[in-house]
């Protein structure tokens, strides 16, 4: 039985689900979450708390009082009662509390991925196969990355043989659209065959 | 340190730096003093919210969708004008992110606010599936494909 709740006028509340879009700074993330969603990309600020922070992050958090840490999502409508939310990682990786927050319950991830800042989806990489998070890498042509290319880039992040990796365009729809059609198919896949077959 | 009004200590809890050097910490005069020196904009949220940083029902994901159920808000409710703003925008179901986006306000803030609207029964929530329930459930990813693929 659905058991969804219903607004006054007898309508359903919308089911929500999430994908996270990762990678360094600069790397496209919210250019993505832009040509996707149906409206300019929302932001959030988080303030830093005690307990959002940990002890060794305090350091090199310039003027405590001030630190917020933003975040950018956005919206697609797929079906009336239906929406997927994209949020993009904040850029600095210390915030780790935050990719926490995006990442619980996100039905997979989208590294984004430079050839001429390889290094910089590392930490991204690292941090959703530690967590087991389904995601894949989306390399980001900025300057025509070309097939051959993909080939190193798997090599250099020594990924899991069946973690697909797409060329993309974030600013073009059409790219986007397969890069997260990609990765939702991969996120189905990997989750059936990690459930036990059932009796 | 020691802040021996419990009231105060709420208050401070969440702020990033409740002490700031040099500042007398004890009574209402520091009070005032952070509220006027520190900080700037992000005193504003935690004013808002009277110090809290935890709502009073819920838990409120970022996903979390969020719809005003229509009851009228009686003035003896203690309605704020936050409250009120919150309301107004979830006349159309909204997530909680969405919320914070659009009023400009950390989601420690709102969740404070929707907390209390929940209690006085003038919203209503539906929370996201968790991660187990991702993956029992097919037709979600099919229909996620199937939504993405006709945009
Ligand atoms: N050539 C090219 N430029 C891009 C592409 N994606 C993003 N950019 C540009 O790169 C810059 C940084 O993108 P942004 O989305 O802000 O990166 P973020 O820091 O990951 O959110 C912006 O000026 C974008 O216009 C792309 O696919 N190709
Ligand atoms: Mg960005």
């Amino acid at each position: 039985m659905d058991s969804r709740r219903f607004d006054r006028r007898g309508r359903r509340l919308p089911k929500a689900t999430k994908i996270v879009v990762a990678g360094g700074f600069g790397v496209g993330k919210t250019t993505l979450v832009g040509t996707v969603s149906e409206t300019k990309p929302l932001r959030t600020e988080e303030l830093l708390t005690d307990k959002s922070v940990g002890v060794d992050d305090v350091e090199g958090v310039e003027a405590k009082s001030t630190t917020t840490v933003a975040m950018d999502f956005g919206r697609i409508t797929l079906k009336d009662e239906f929406v997927l939310y994209l949020f993009g990682t904040p850029g600095q990786e210390r915030f780790w509390f935050m990719w926490d927050e995006i990442t619980l319950g996100a039905l997979g991830a989208v590294v984004l991925a430079d050839t001429r800042r390889l290094a910089d989806c590392f930490p991204a990489v690292d941090y959703f196969e530690r967590r087991g998070t389904p995601f894949i890498v989306a390399v980001n042509c900025f300057e025509g990355s070309r097939r051959f290319e993909l080939d190193e880039v798997e090599m250099a992040l020594n990924l899991g043989e069946h973690v697909p990796i797409v060329l993309c365009d974030a600013r073009d729809k059409e790219s986007c659209k397969n890069v997260l059609v990609t990765l939702v198919q991969h996120a189905r896949k990997t989750r059936r065959e990690k459930r036990p077959v059932e009796v | 340190m020691t802040m021996s009004d419990p009231e105060q200590e709420e208050a401070s809890k969440g702020l990033p730096d409740a002490e700031p050097e040099g500042a007398i910490v004890d009574g209402d005069e520091s009070h005032e003093r952070w509220l006027d020196e520190q900080a700037g904009p992000l005193v504003r949220p935690y004013v808002m919210t009277r110090g809290r940083t935890e709502p009073v029902r819920g838990t409120f994901d970022l996903i979390t969708m969020v719809v005003a159920t229509g009851l009228p808000a009686a003035p003896e409710l203690g309605m704020d004008p936050e409250h009120q703003a919150v309301v107004r925008l979830c006349e159309e179901p909204m997530s909680v992110a969405e919320i914070a986006g659009q009023l400009n306000l950390p989601t420690v803030t709102v969740r404070v606010l929707l907390g209390d609207l929940l209690s006085k029964g003038l919203i209503t929530v539906e929370d996201p599936q968790t991660e187990d329930e991702l993956a029992d459930d097919d037709d979600l990813y099919l229909a996620v494909i199937d939504g993405l693929k006709a945009l």
